[in-house]
């Protein structure tokens, strides 16, 4: 499949140089009498790069295979994290690339956001807030809820972030996933 | 379920209020001027055969006609039945272009003076666009220049394979550059590269043409690569285009046929050759400079607009 130029809106997924791209943003270029272009602004789907690219208007570009679903995770195998379909039951691995981010704050049963390319996850996206357990951090100082200055603390799937200092072992932690900070005690 | 339907005008009473008084102001500078309006036809049995302007056709029971993508045509038939100067203000088509700064139906200023040449329509465009409110500080630039600047290629008229690579690495689709005449290399930095940093600080002047890119503009005779052709942009936006006009009508017949026979390469249907233009060349037009002026572009430009929607009453997509 394939895309004409006079086809282009943000959010198309396309395929370049071998490479999937989201268009962030396009649009058309033509001097008065000459060639009319469309240019867009596009995101590399693997490495998040953002760059410009100029296409003849009329040409067409090969459609990328991308599709993103809401799946959940079941399991991590030690290479591969699991996720399934909760509709369809299909499983899908998602290998270390795709998890970079997701793998922070994500426990099993939680459902993620997966954007796969070719039948495979490309990126996998955890919940915009998750709730977690504190493993390990210094003793809370009680009364101490200015929340200046603040602590490390661990949190259940092994990533540190830094909390207030009334914060003990075992309290539940709400995290922002996409600043990967501390909101609330949940 | 019911979904809205947007009928109400894109441009605010403002804008439109501010709209007429320009046109007024415009009409009221030619009048004095003794430069006169004609209105020309819309539909006609010929257009533009640049291959790079296409005309809508419309079926029609005396055959197919043509969307005028400008009355220049037919401005010139009048020239050479001696119309003296003349103006025209009114809607032009160019079909399928849409953008921010596109819209397949717009509005155009086209005016001719005879016995002006290129350099004194250009202080004559900068003085109207001065009177509406626009900038009065002006900048003149050659467009080799330009593009040496851009690329810093140092000579790049003599250099094809250095523009072919550096527009490559400026993102222009590969398969594209492969492929690519030097008039498109040079329209992708002019477009892309040149056109949005031009006239930032006041209004700037495209001037010497490369001869590949004369249109309907006459070369200059002591120097033939040069076409003696001029644009305007102000904000990075390209508001107008002129030409020291061609008045050889053998010279006329033969840029016609070429740009035929580009259509054909550009699949682009035929169209007829504007033999009554041909016919009105061959009788005799007088030395005269021509320009053509996007008005809704100069108008959102003065009302601080980044889109000419904002200045129609209603857009393409509404209309």
């Amino acid at each position: 499949m394939s895309y004409s130029t006079n086809q282009f809106k943000s959010g198309l997924k396309i395929l370049l140089d071998g490479e999937p791209y989201n268009i962030v943003d396009h649009e058309m270029v033509k001097p008065g009498k000459g060639q009319a272009f469309s240019r867009v602004k596009v995101r590399n789907l693997k490495s998040g790069r953002v760059v410009e690219k100029t296409f003849k208007s009329g040409d067409s570009v090969d459609a990328a295979d991308v599709m993103e679903l809401e799946l959940q995770y079941l399991y991590y195998d030690g290479e591969f994290w699991t996720f399934m379909d909760p509709k369809s039951f299909e499983q899908y691995g998602a290998d270390e690339n795709a998890m970079i981010e997701a793998r922070k704050w994500i426990r099993e049963q939680d459902m993620c956001t997966v954007m796969l390319y070719n039948g495979s996850p490309l990126t996998v996206e955890a919940p915009n807030f998750v709730e977690l357990a504190v493993t390990e951090t210094d003793p809370g100082v009680r009364g101490d809820t200015s929340g200046g200055g603040g602590k490390p603390a661990t949190l259940e799937t092994g990533t540190v972030v830094r909390v207030p200092l009334f914060i003990d072992v075992g309290d539940t932690l709400k995290i922002d996933t996409r600043s990967g900070e501390y909101v609330s005690r949940a | 379920m019911s979904v809205a339907i947007r009928w109400q005008p894109a441009a605010s009473r403002g804008a439109l209020s501010r709209r007429a008084q320009r046109h007024a102001a415009i009409r009221a500078r030619f009048a004095g001027q003794g430069v006169i309006e004609v209105d020309t036809p819309v539909l006609a049995q010929s257009s533009c055969l640049d291959p790079q302007v296409p005309s809508y056709a419309v079926p029609t029971a005396s055959g197919t006609r043509y969307l005028q993508t400008s009355p220049e045509h037919h401005m010139k038939r009048l020239l050479a039945a001696g119309s003296g100067p003349i103006y025209r203000l009114g809607p032009v088509f160019r079909a399928d272009e849409r953008g921010r700064w596109h819209a397949p139906e717009f509005t155009m200023l086209e005016w001719y003076r005879p016995g002006f040449d290129d350099q004194q329509l250009m202080h004559d465009v900068a003085e109207l666009v001065a009177m509406l409110g626009g900038p009065s500080t002006v900048e003149s630039h050659r467009y080799w220049d330009l593009i040496a600047a851009a690329t810093g290629i140092a000579d790049p008229r003599e250099d094809r394979a250095a523009l072919r690579s550096w527009c490559a690495g400026q993102g222009l689709d590969g398969r594209t550059a492969a492929g690519a005449d030097i008039d498109l290399l040079l329209d992708f930095i002019i477009g892309v590269h040149v056109g949005p940093q031009l006239g930032l600080q006041g209004l700037a002047f495209v001037t010497h043409f490369p001869a590949s890119q004369a249109a309907l503009a006459q070369l200059d005779p002591a120097e033939p690569a040069v076409a003696r052709r001029f644009e305007l942009y102000w904000q990075g936006v390209e508001l107008a285009n002129g030409f020291d006009e061609l008045c050889d009508a053998g010279e006329q017949r033969r840029r016609f046929v070429a740009e035929q026979a580009a259509r054909a390469g550009h699949a682009a249907a035929s169209l007829p050759l504007d033999e009554r233009l041909l016919a009105a060349l061959a009788h005799g037009l007088p030395p005269v400079a021509g320009v053509a002026l996007g008005i809704d572009r100069l108008y959102a430009l003065l009302d601080g607009a980044d889109t000419l929607d904002a200045v129609h009453s209603f857009p393409w997509e509404d209309a």
